[in-house]
């Protein structure tokens, strides 16, 4: 089932995206099913399109890492010049269960900000909030 | 015939562990661009070897391949640690060739620099994911440690279980300040040091040769 999105325009006209600033937000219901390539995919098209990604459950650190190189590989001069991403903070790991505990399994539950590094920029980041300033196209 | 070759499997793993146990252990040297990795790397191999790994210097994106040192010979309290040096590019999620253009660079050198940088980004994680046996990571002391790409970056190396060690550089500048960066990952150890200087090089080889040996 696909989670909650939102369009969000600065403009009067929604479909005007040259003045707004499209936010998606991802559920993590929505990137539960999707193999890591395919979550990568989703953020970076997003991204690439100018708009910001915003992921209710965020990545593990091995989907991080595969993000940062794939994000690498994807820019170039005048055109893509790569990503902001901010998470809080990684919460201890006492909003785990024992089981997963037990087999291992990482909770990869903080919310994440990711933009274009030419269009987001983090004015203020501690444990509790995110701000940040986004720029128009 | 599976008994044999269980039996053969089962001797293969140990004579594998036998020879692993010998082999030098690949240290990846990690952290943000001008933490100081180049100038570590080149202090380590330096004492040990007599060599450098590479060219230093103030623009950020100076190393843009992981570069190894192999066989570093570290003599710590009667025993010798054997370690590979990796010093990597600094890790970061963007780059923009303008930047290059601040520090007197025509754009075509700019631009070949920064797509150097990207790929060398890329390959220094592909090696924390696959290469690398233990990590030092860097960071410059006069800066703040609480950003983004040092965070993702521990995050990875913890979900690696791989043994980190974090050093704080730069402790000969105004404006260090190694207790913020203690504070910002308390779960390991920080040790101090100017690599640039050689402060501390003592404590940080006995830590070497202790996290990693």
């Amino acid at each position: 089932m696909a989670g909650p999105k939102a369009n969000v325009d600065a403009a009067d006209d929604p479909d005007d995206g040259d003045d707004g600033v499209r936010i998606d937000m991802i559920s993590g219901a929505r990137m539960e099913g999707l193999t890591t390539m395919e979550k990568i995919r989703l953020i970076l098209d997003g991204v690439r399109d100018g708009n910001i990604v915003i992921l209710e459950e965020g990545l593990s650190p091995d989907e991080e890492s595969r993000l940062i190189e794939v994000t690498m590989t994807e820019i170039s001069p005048d055109d893509f010049t790569g990503i902001e991403i901010e998470t809080y903070p990684k919460a201890e790991a006492g909003d785990q269960s024992f089981l997963d505990k037990l087999m291992g399994r990482e909770s990869t539950q903080k919310l994440t900000v990711i933009g274009p590094a030419n269009r987001i920029e983090t004015l203020h980041k501690d444990e509790n909030l995110i701000s940040t300033l986004v720029s128009r196209k | 015939m599976g008994l044999l070759t269980n039996l053969r499997d089962s001797i293969s793993r140990v004579t594998d562990g036998l020879f692993a146990a010998d082999e030098p252990k690949r240290i990846g040297i990690y952290g943000p661009p001008n933490a100081g990795k180049t100038t570590l790397a080149n202090r380590i191999a330096r004492d040990w070897t007599g060599d450098a790994v590479g060219p230093e210097s103030h623009i950020p994106h100076e190393t843009r391949r992981a570069r190894r040192k192999e066989n570093v010979e570290i003599e710590r309290n009667g025993r010798t640690v054997t370690i590979d040096i990796v010093d990597t590019p600094g890790v970061t999620t963007k780059v923009d060739y303008k930047e290059f253009l601040d520090h007197d660079m025509e754009k075509d050198d700019a631009v070949r620099r920064s797509r150097e940088a990207t790929e060398g980004v890329a390959e220094a994680m592909h090696w924390l994911r696959e290469d690398v046996d233990g990590v030092i990571y860097v960071l410059d002391s006069t800066t703040d440690p609480f950003t983004q790409v040092n965070t993702m970056l521990i995050g990875i190396i913890e979900s690696q279980d791989l043994p980190a060690l974090i050093l704080a550089n730069k402790t000969d500048l105004p404006g260090s300040d190694v207790q913020q960066i203690a504070n910002a990952f308390p779960q390991h150890e920080t040790i101090p040091l100017s690599a640039l200087e050689g402060d501390n090089m003592d404590e940080v080889y006995t830590k070497i040769a202790e996290y990693f040996g």
